[in-house]
Formats: C-alpha cells, sequence, structure tokens
C-alpha cells in the first residue's frame, strides 16, 4: 500500500491509495486521475502515462530501464526525472511518493 | 532482387530472380492481371493456405474486412506463400500486433532488409535512384537520431500554438463550399484541410501545397496501373519532388537565423545535414504521406461512418462534446495505415507458428482494431466509447506514428468547426477507395449540404 500524490499540469493534486502489484499508473487510471492516457495498456509502448518523479523521490523509483529508456529518449518534452508510470510498480517503499503530469502526453 | 520504394505497393511476386531493372519496368497493369481474384468470393470458401489478405483488390472493393475475421479466428498468424508480394506472415489479433510491434530488436524495418510494407524485399545493395531510405525504415540508432531532428515539431507544446491558425483554416475550408449541390468531400475539405497543414510545417508557399498533395498520391499508387504504367514511371515523378525541396534546402541553409520549419530541422539536425538525395527525398516523401494521407482519410472516413451509423450522428449533434471521444473512434474505425510490416532478424515463434529469419512479417492494424477480444463491441462504430483510446491504428514501440498528436488535433477541430455550422454532411453516392492494402484510402466521397 502506498498513498501517491499526483500533481497535475494545473497544480490540482490527486491523492490516490494504490496497491501493491498495481503500477502507478494502473492506480492513476483506476482513480480517475486525468492527465494519463495509457494507451497501450501497460506494455511500455506508446508512452502516455509519461510522469515527472519529484525530486525527492527519485532515488527511490529509481531510472527507467532500457526499453523504458528508448521510449521516454523519443519524446523531447521528457526531463531528467521523467518516467514511465506503467513501470513503476506500487510497493510499500513508495508511500507519500509525489509525481507531477506533464502539460501533455505526446 | 531491389528493395522496396517507400510506402508503396510495387508488387512483388516470389521469384527471386527478377533484376531491379525488371520491376521498375514491368507493367502494373499485366501485374495486375496476373495476381486476378474475384472480390466478391466468399473469404470462407478459399482454402485457409491460399487466404491473401494483402490483395489491394480486396481493399479497393472493401471486401477486406471479413477475411481478417476468418484468420484472427482461425488462423492468427497466418502464413501466405504466394501473393503479387511475395511469402508473408500476418499477424491479425490486437495483443500479437502490440508484441509484434514492441520488439524492434527482433522484428527489423531496416528497408535493406524488406522496410515496413508487405511489397518491400530485402537488398543489400539498393539502386539509389529507386531506393528511398528514410527514418522510419530504420532500426536504431538511426531511426532515433533522425526522428529526434523532426519530432519537436509534433510536441503537443508547439501543436497547442498551431491550434488557432488550423481553425481559422477549417473555418474558411467550410464556409467556401457549395450548398444544395453533390461534391467530393475528400477534394474539397480532406485535401485541402492536411495540404495547408504541410506547407506550414515545411514553411513552403500555400499555393504549392498541390504539390505536396500530388506527390503524397504519387508515393501511394506508384503500384497502381490506373496511375503510372511503370514503377519507374511514378520514380520519375517523385525526383522533381526532390528538385523542389533541394531549392527550398539551399535556401535554410543560407538563412541566418535558422527556420522552424520541418527542412529547417532536417538542415541543422547532426543526423540529417549531411544525407544523400535519396535519403533527403525518402524523408520528405515519409513526412508528407505521413502527414497527409492518414489524417486526410480520417477525416472522410468519418463522415462517411457517422453516416452509416445515423444513431451515432444524431448523438453528436445532441452533444458536440462527444467530438474528443469521437475522435479517437474515427481513427480506429478507418485504420488509415492499414498494416506495417517488418522482417524477422531471428528464428522465432509466434501464435505456436515458427517464422523464420528473414520472414516478412505484416502487423494487420486494421484486423486488431476488429478484434472482439480486445476492444468491445469491435465491429461496431461507437463515438461515446468507455476506453477509445485503445486501438493500434498509430502502432506502439519506437516507431509509433510521430504526428498522432497533429491528425487528432485536425480532426477534433474540423468537427467542431463543422457541427459549429452544418447540421448534417449527407453522403449522397458511393466512396470510392484506394486499389491499396497499406493505406486504407477514400478517394472520393460524393457528399451534399443542405441549406
Amino acid at each position: 500500500m502506498a498513498k501517491i500524490t499526483f500533481i497535475a499540469f494545473d497544480g490540482t493534486e490527486y491523492v490516490v491509495d494504490a496497491q501493491n502489484g498495481s503500477s502507478v499508473m494502473q492506480s492513476a487510471i483506476d482513480n480517475a486521475v486525468p492527465g494519463i492516457d495509457a494507451d497501450c495498456g501497460g506494455q511500455c509502448s506508446c508512452a502516455t502515462c509519461h510522469v515527472i518523479v519529484d525530486d525527492a523521490w527519485f532515488g527511490v523509483v529509481g531510472k527507467p530501464g532500457d526499453r523504458e529508456e528508448e521510449m521516454l529518449d523519443l519524446n523531447p518534452e521528457r526531463e531528467p526525472n521523467s518516467r514511465l508510470s506503467c513501470q513503476v510498480p506500487v510497493r510499500d517503499e513508495l508511500d507519500g511518493l509525489v509525481v507531477r503530469l506533464p502539460e501533455f502526453q505526446m | 532482387m531491389r528493395t522496396a520504394p517507400f510506402l508503396t505497393a510495387i508488387a512483388m511476386s516470389e521469384q527471386t530472380n527478377v533484376t531491379r531493372q525488371e520491376l521498375m519496368t514491368r507493367s502494373n497493369k499485366e501485374l495486375f492481371e496476373q495476381w486476378a481474384i474475384d472480390v466478391d468470393r466468399d473469404p470462407n470458401s478459399v482454402p485457409l493456405a491460399e487466404l491473401d489478405p494483402g490483395h489491394p483488390d480486396l481493399f479497393e472493393a472493401r471486401k477486406e474486412l471479413p477475411y481478417f475475421e476468418r484468420l484472427r479466428r482461425e488462423a492468427p498468424v497466418h502464413f501466405c506463400a504466394n501473393s503479387m508480394f511475395g511469402p508473408y506472415w500476418s499477424v491479425t489479433r490486437y495483443d500479437d500486433i502490440v508484441y509484434v510491434d514492441s520488439q524492434h530488436e527482433l522484428f527489423s524495418s531496416d528497408f535493406r532488409l524488406g522496410g515496413i510494407n508487405i511489397g518491400g524485399v530485402a537488398d543489400p545493395n539498393p539502386d539509389p535512384q529507386f531506393t528511398l531510405p528514410m527514418f522510419i525504415m530504420e532500426d536504431p540508432p538511426k531511426h532515433d537520431e533522425q526522428r529526434k531532428v523532426v519530432a519537436p515539431m509534433f510536441a503537443p507544446r508547439h501543436l497547442h500554438s498551431l491550434e488557432n491558425l488550423i481553425r481559422e483554416r477549417a473555418g474558411k475550408i467550410l464556409d467556401a463550399l457549395p450548398r444544395n449541390e453533390d461534391f467530393n468531400w475528400v477534394r474539397h475539405v480532406s485535401v485541402e484541410l492536411t495540404g495547408q497543414m504541410l506547407a506550414t510545417l515545411f514553411d513552403i508557399p500555400q499555393e504549392d501545397r498541390h504539390k505536396l498533395i500530388h506527390w503524397s498520391d504519387t508515393t501511394s499508387n506508384i503500384g497502381n496501373p490506373e496511375y503510372f504504367e511503370t514503377a519507374e514511371e511514378g520514380f520519375q515523378e517523385l525526383w522533381k519532388c526532390w528538385a523542389y525541396f533541394a531549392d527550398v534546402w539551399e535556401q535554410r541553409k543560407a538563412q541566418k537565423v535558422p527556420g522552424n520549419d520541418l527542412i529547417s530541422m532536417l538542415v541543422h539536425g547532426e543526423s540529417t545535414k549531411n544525407m544523400p538525395p535519396n535519403e533527403y527525398l525518402g524523408n520528405i516523401l515519409l513526412l508528407i504521406v505521413g502527414g497527409n494521407d492518414t489524417t486526410r482519410n480520417s477525416i472522410t472516413g468519418g463522415v462517411l461512418a457517422l453516416n452509416q451509423n445515423p444513431d451515432q450522428y444524431r448523438k453528436l449533434r445532441d452533444d458536440h462534446g462527444l467530438v474528443a471521444s469521437m475522435v479517437p473512434e474515427i481513427i480506429r474505425w478507418q485504420s488509415p495505415v492499414a498494416h506495417m510490416a517488418r522482417t524477422a532478424l531471428a528464428d522465432t515463434e509466434l501464435g505456436g507458428q515458427r517464422i523464420r529469419k528473414g520472414d516478412r512479417v505484416a502487423m494487420w492494424y486494421i484486423s486488431g482494431n476488429r478484434d472482439e477480444d480486445a476492444i468491445e463491441n469491435a465491429n461496431r462504430f461507437i463515438i461515446d466509447r468507455d476506453n477509445p483510446r485503445k486501438h493500434v491504428a498509430f502502432g506502439f514501440g519506437i516507431h509509433r506514428c510521430l504526428g498522432n498528436r497533429l491528425g487528432e488535433m485536425q480532426l477534433r477541430v474540423i468537427w467542431e468547426e463543422i457541427l459549429k455550422r452544418f447540421d448534417t454532411i449527407e453522403v449522397v453516392g458511393d466512396p470510392v477507395y484506394l486499389r491499396s492494402s497499406f493505406i486504407r484510402g477514400i478517394r472520393e466521397l460524393p457528399v451534399r449540404i443542405r441549406g
């Protein structure tokens, strides 16, 4: 279990209770957090679940894997802390996680 | 052997001893005659092994869907040994398509190995006159490097700044339409809007948009006997496109302040500034066809789908807010790119079938988008679906459509402007479909607007 805060581009905060075994993307979708498209449904194949991890949390969340990095790398609007949220599994250590949503999904 | 020209339906029979010269000068008409089929036959009467779902005549007759329905049911990974394109695998289920599309290490887009449509064949020493390299037909790292050069143009933040311009143009196009008389929606609206957009992205004079449209149509019809006797004839037209853009290149290169247009991006891009002529032409045509045929056919396909589903048109009239969910539904329904093909880089297994290294594999987006196991009521056009973005029309993985947001925006804006003006765009005659199993297109759609 982890409480995750999604901060939309306009500053609105959405706090959700995420279940272990789910992904950060799925937790957003399940709780109707706007701003995540997740067109491919969690296969790391569309890059439309892009989030920017809060600086304080990036070390805990960790860097993207090779395939994810490949997808992120093609997005000109990516940032150093960018992750594809379908590739971030929910776990207890993420309790309190804060991620920002980009203005647009590409 | 020769390599595939870009995005074309140059047909390729399975013999491997054909010289390039023969392929380029072979009669398109004779080839279609040689592979003629009865498009009205019952697809279930054809032995499975002889099923050739990529035959362009099926698409021209709009009879392709029952073939894919049968393949999804009986042979979701299917091998066709004989076709005008040579042997090819068909992948027809949604999940399998996502898998193949995402595995670029295993399924290559490289034009030297055959490229991205079923007409392509391997050629390690391609003749530059008849070969057009472009980044969609490259694997990493070259694909990634060149794609990144033009990607900022299609980033949503930049597109946002174009929305007002698109809206203004859409309004002008719609306001100029004739009333109470029949006209071809494709020419008057779909082609106009996408042509004007392309001229803007290239920053060339608006009146030259007709040239872009011509070169786009040339590319999509290079193997079509109604357009060209031979492929060579089509290539002669395409090299005129190069001549035009060679001037634009010099002009942009001479600018002191780099422009914010696609050609300037290519001029200054590290991986694109030294391209040979055929690669420059290839990438230009990629941007033209990518930005033209796809959106054009979705704009037209939406008008057709709403006419064929009057209950949905009624729903839209009652609630203009449904445009947002209708846009991805139109793209799914139309599937303007019917397939993308890959070449297997190693022996592999898919759906219980053994695919060999070097085999050509077609991912049929049009079929994945009708797969009832993945999409509820996939064979119905429903503009207010719960999850309309679940479709495979843009592809997945590193080659996913770069202009997807631009296409969606153009569709959204044109529909918002249509609804402000017209109660109904009435289809008054039979559509004419493109003879291609690559671009799923509509050439003519006779319509009438009353008032």
